[in-house]
């Protein structure tokens, strides 16, 4: 057989016999599906599963489970049972389900159905064996759509996060004419360092920056390579004729840059990020004083 | 000094703006064409008692270690003739790639346009020429 561990929405063709054989097991499984589903749920509120949800809510998924669960037993086609996986994962992963507690319920129905053909069959030894010869492929086929599905979903919804939390870290803004500032927050990757140079050297260019105050009071530590490269940011920064100040480093991130030697001559630090802005100020040839203040000299 | 491969050097016109001379580089140059016009510029310096060189490169899309090393000469030379100099116009990416690369102009003053580099020029040039 050699598509049974492809992940294609189709199970491996059946012969006539396990058609037949299905199709019987199918007709039981929907006779009996008031008691097999209630049992089911039973097992799973016993495990303690899907404790985030209410019983109610677990007995409605279930039923659905259920029902795709048969309709792929019967059809061999996985598509409705995998679309459906894919919704529920999307509506239960906010509420967070484990993916241990989806595969454990999955497993548990299969375990309820298998249990429910011993106590049909267990008269006959023989029909017994042929009928979990035909049923048990299909099951575990189901099983593993269903993680793979809920699994998927999750990275999906990881994906999805990381691009929006990209998208959203490295704004540049203006405070002053000629004064831009760059507060970082968060771990600086070199995917997103190098996008945060492209961004301030850009930044620089529109808004004829002269000076730029880099804040990293929000970054806890960064790596040999990324100190590296906002070393060489400065250095840029300094060739468009703009100053940068680095302001708000960390204990970690200055032993970092000692380690890896900047010439501390090319870098004007300060300890915090008002500091940092009046320092700016300061370059720019700006004074500020309350209004009214005694502070008019 | 080495030939040109084949007919002038390219030209980089030498303006003269009050004080200051701005030389704007129209499209990349050779290694020759570089030479020549450091060889211009310090020359002109005296000739029109300028007391600041404004050197454009916005047309530049890379400057090597051989350009860079022949910018810091000039610009050595041009201050021991008793004058400024600013490079002015450097793209980002270039900026980028030459921060990469270790090539940071040290000692040289840069600024973002020849509007800055003038802005610049008018604010250290007047009191004593102190690097």
């Amino acid at each position: 057989m050699p598509n049974t561990r492809d992940q294609t929405a189709i199970l491996s063709p059946p012969s006539v016999a396990t058609v037949a054989l299905l199709t019987e097991l199918v007709s039981h499984l929907r006779n009996n599906r008031t008691h097999l589903r209630e049992e089911w749920v039973r097992l799973i509120t016993e495990a303690e599963l899907l404790t985030a949800m209410s019983r109610d809510e677990i007995f409605a998924e279930a039923t659905s489970v259920y029902d795709s669960y048969v309709e792929g037993l019967e059809t061999g086609t996985l598509e409705a049972l995998q679309s459906y996986a894919r919704n529920l994962s999307e509506r239960i992963i906010p509420r967070g389900v484990e993916t241990h507690e989806v595969v454990g319920i999955v497993l548990l129905l299969r375990d309820v159905l298998a249990r429910s053909l011993f106590a049909k069959y267990r008269s006959d030894f023989t029909i017994l064996n042929r009928m979990l010869d035909a049923y048990e492929p299909a099951a575990n086929r189901i099983a593993i759509t269903v993680a793979v599905g809920f699994v998927q979903e999750r990275e999906r919804v990881i994906r999805e996060q990381q691009e929006a939390i990209r998208e959203l870290s490295t704004p540049v803004l203006q405070v002053r004419e000629r004064l831009l500032i760059l507060p970082i927050i968060g771990v600086i990757d070199p995917h997103r360092a190098r996008q945060l140079t492209e961004q301030l050297l850009r930044g620089i260019r529109t808004n004829r920056a002269r000076v730029v105050v880099i804040d990293i009071t929000g970054v806890a530590a960064i790596d040999a390579s990324v100190a590296n490269h906002l070393v060489l940011t400065v250095e840029a920064a300094r060739l468009l004729g703009a100053t940068v100040i680095v302001t708000g480093l960390s204990p970690e991130i200055a032993q970092t840059l000692v380690k890896i030697g900047v010439d501390l001559g090319k870098m004007t630090t300060v300890g915090d990020l008002q500091g940092g802005i009046e320092e700016a100020e300061r370059l720019l040839g700006y004074k500020v004083f309350p209004i009214g203040g005694t502070q008019g000299s | 000094m080495e030939e040109p491969k084949q007919g002038a050097y390219m030209e980089v016109p030498i303006l003269k703006q009050g004080a200051y001379l701005i030389a704007t580089v129209q499209s990349a140059l050779t290694d020759g064409d570089l030479l020549k016009l450091r060889d211009t510029l310090v020359v002109s310096v005296s000739k029109h008692r300028a007391r600041g060189v404004i050197l454009d490169l916005t047309a530049l899309d890379v400057l090597d270690s051989f350009s860079t090393r022949t910018l810091r000469d000039l610009a050595h030379m041009i201050r021991l003739r008793g004058a400024e100099m600013v490079i002015v116009g450097i793209q980002p990416e270039v900026a980028f790639a030459m921060a990469q690369f270790g090539l940071t102009l040290e000692g040289i003053s840069t600024t973002l346009d020849l509007e800055e580099g003038l802005a610049y020029l008018d604010g250290s040039t007047k009191p004593n020429r102190i690097a």
